[in-house]
């Protein structure tokens, strides 16, 4: 990593004398550095060397403190309590109630047969959500990352092709694509050209799923082939050549070369995906709204309604709803450090 | 990739390429297909996005929609309060003639000729056609700066991606100085620690970050969005990654030359983690421009919306009026396309290297 960023570093506007773009950023703080100059001397001279350390950390500590760990405890005492008040010394205790309101079900394979149904509608549609979208983006992920590692001209602009999408904001992403698929959008238009009928493509629960599927895919593909691109560029040229010069088939280095070198990034991509994948809310609140009724809703729109939008704001249900999402989070991301350490041990 | 043959020659070697040897192979072709869908997947929505943000309301509604905006000829005539729009008729004998519609009733629509406004026509509505020229409705993006608080979010969104970043990069960069240049006791315990933050996303703590966030007074102001989140674990990572590798003798002799703590921070060790702060900079303007749940949830006032907010409560409202939706997600969109064209090496090498977003 280093040695690459390192690369950019010739980026002085003092020998070309430029326009910096990072000197927007450069210019404010170093005013700042220079007003704390003075204060961080006293603190040096009265506390000595040895607390230094703590003085720099000290900053982003109360940070994580006050809006990571503390909320990560205050969450677990609010799934413990009931009521709409939002403070806590407010909230009547009630134990693992909350906790068994939601998992109460009577037939666990029917959302339908739980006592909070949109719950459970949720985490299915999640389910079913996750499955569909990252089978297809990894896969869309690979192939073009195999496409873009080929001697193809002009590889850095179609890289910049699959990857800037992966910089627009949700709501963007998300409106961009309601304008295309709208009744009298250009989507039907072609439709009808091609004498097809309309379809309204957010009245149905299925299609509604395909296109936040879709624009799901659409959106993060960029991000996930530059770390599959990057695997496959460290994979060494001579095993390519010693095939080629043995006349082994492309199909045959594909799967006895290729594929069980980058194995391990496609692990990781694998997870990565899964991680984000579970908290989609954003592209298909915009796009969708979590309709036609509940068919797109997710387990992250289920906490948000819950919590802060319906009538009755349940914090409890949300708090519990959003500790069992964290449980989940948790395993997928010690997998990820299992992936991680496997990648990089070999 | 040297640019010193022609554009032409090159687009000739891109046309023409195979794949090692002379005879055409069957992924060749798939890599072309491929690549042309691509563009047309990718670069298509945005275009049409662009285009369709240049129509005026009525050009939006037509269908099936034209590439190009345009836009319905107007004329005034004298005698008529309102500019009346053109239409080219034919008429009874065959000749075509351009008239102005006063007014439609039916399926007949009376009209009058711009050159000679006093005699009317009363014509059947499928013997004329609309004459249409090439503008771009500029008011679409005009028109929101006064009419809705697109100006306000749009300084929200400056104001909390500028403060932010600026939060962000200095207290980020002091706690990877102190996990990088020191030893001292604990330290594993606190990089432990904030690999172990890393795992904690903001949707699974909304409701209490909610609570915090009330208990000090913060809901629907703007330091709401840009505290919570100032404290990132990736950007201690990756900006202590890159403080390890600065050589450790350089600091020992400027703390011989009398340099205090600070000064070793911030003259010596930032100018040379400079690549890897950009690289963070970069990312943060990012996430905060384009963040949407959490402002979501603690801006309920649309004085403090930011940008995102602003564009999702007005394609949320009943009469959504398109035309200034995409006028306005164009302009939400322009920050990115700049930071993306300057700065494309720095987000494509940053996101390789440490694999994150």
């Amino acid at each position: 990593m280093n040695s690459e960023l390192a690369e950019h570093s010739q980026f002085k506007d003092a020998e070309t004398g430029q326009f910096n773009p990072k000197s927007l950023i450069i210019w404010p703080l170093s005013q700042l550095f220079r007003f704390l100059e003075w204060p961080m001397k006293r603190i040096q001279n009265l506390l000595g060397l040895g607390t230094m350390p703590y003085i720099f950390l000290l900053p982003n500590l109360c940070f994580f403190g006050l809006f990571v760990v503390l909320p990560l405890f205050v969450n677990f005492a609010f799934s413990l309590t009931g009521g709409t008040n939002l403070y806590l010394d407010e909230r009547a205790f009630t134990g693992t109630e909350q906790y068994a309101f939601l998992l109460d079900c009577g037939n666990y394979a029917d959302p339908l047969s739980c006592r909070e149904d949109r719950f459970w509608k949720g985490l299915l549609n999640t389910a079913i959500f996750i499955t569909l979208q990252l089978t297809f983006l990894v896969l869309f992920s690979l192939i073009t990352a195999l496409v873009l590692n080929k001697k193809i001209q002009a590889r850095g602009f179609f890289r910049s092709v699959y990857f800037f999408p992966v910089l627009l904001s949700p709501v963007v992403v998300a409106l961009i694509w309601k304008w295309i698929l709208l009744r009298d959008g250009i989507l039907n238009a072609w439709l009808v050209e091609l004498s097809f009928d309309k379809i309204l493509f957010f009245v149905s629960p299925a299609w509604a799923m395909f296109w936040a599927i879709f624009i799901s895919i659409w959106a993060h593909m960029g991000f996930y082939t530059l770390i599959i691109l990057a695997g496959l560029q460290a994979i060494p040229p001579d095993l390519y050549e010693a095939a080629e010069m043995d006349g082994t088939k492309q199909e045959r280095i594909f799967w006895r070369i290729t594929l069980p070198l980058l194995w391990p990034n496609l692990l990781v991509v694998i997870v990565l995906a899964l991680i984000k994948g579970v908290q989609t809310f954003d592209e298909v609140f915009v796009l969708t709204g979590g309709g036609p009724g509940t068919a797109t809703q997710f387990i992250v729109q289920y906490i948000y309604n819950t919590g802060f939008t319906n009538q009755i704001q349940n914090f409890g249900l949300a708090a519990a709803a959003s500790v069992i999402l964290g449980v989940v989070l948790f395993g997928l991301t010690m997998l990820q450090l299992a992936a991680t350490r496997w990648k990089d041990n070999g | 990739m040297a640019d010193s043959t022609s554009l032409p020659v090159r687009i000739w070697q891109f046309l023409t390429f195979r794949r090692g040897g002379k005879r055409w192979h069957w992924t060749d072709l798939f890599t072309y297909g491929y690549l042309g869908l691509g563009i047309f997947l990718m670069f298509g929505p945005v275009v049409w996005l662009v285009l369709s943000s240049f129509k005026t309301p009525a050009g939006l509604l037509e269908f099936p929609p034209t590439w190009a905006p345009l836009g319905q000829v107007v004329v005034e005539v004298e005698g008529y309060e309102k500019p009346l729009p053109m239409y080219r008729v034919t008429m009874e004998d065959g000749s075509t003639k351009d008239l102005a519609q006063i007014r439609r009733i039916g399926i007949i629509s009376q009209m009058v000729d711009p050159a000679e406004p006093s005699t009317k026509f009363k014509i059947p509505i499928k013997q004329r056609e609309p004459i249409r020229e090439f503008r771009m409705a500029w008011e679409n993006y005009l028109d929101p700066l006064e009419r809705f608080n697109f100006l306000s979010y749009l300084t929200n969104s400056v104001i909390v991606t500028t403060l932010a970043t600026l939060i962000t990069l200095l207290i980020n960069s002091m706690a990877a100085f102190g996990l990088s240049i020191y030893e001292f006791k604990g330290r594993n315990a606190v990089m432990l620690f904030v690999i172990g933050t890393l795992m904690i996303p903001i949707t699974v703590i909304l409701v209490p970050v909610y609570l915090v966030v009330t208990e000090l007074g913060m809901v629907n102001s703007l330091w709401a969005v840009i505290l919570p989140g100032a404290a990132t674990p990736t950007g201690v990572f990756l900006l202590r990654q890159y403080m390890l590798t600065i050589p450790k003798d350089l600091i020992e002799a400027s703390r011989m030359d009398k340099a205090t703590e600070w000064q070793v921070y911030w003259r010596v060790v930032l100018p040379l983690a400079m690549p890897a702060i950009a690289v963070l900079a970069i990312f943060s303007i990012m996430w905060r421009w384009n963040e949407f749940l959490w402002p979501l949830i603690v801006l309920n006032r649309s004085e403090v919306y930011t940008l995102q907010v602003g564009l999702n409560a007005f394609q949320g409202e009943l009469d959504v009026q398109w035309h200034y939706i995409l006028a306005m997600t164009v302009v939400t969109l322009i920050p990115v396309v700049v930071v993306f064209t300057f700065l494309q090496k720095f987000i494509t090498t940053g996101i390789a290297s440490s694999g994150m977003k």
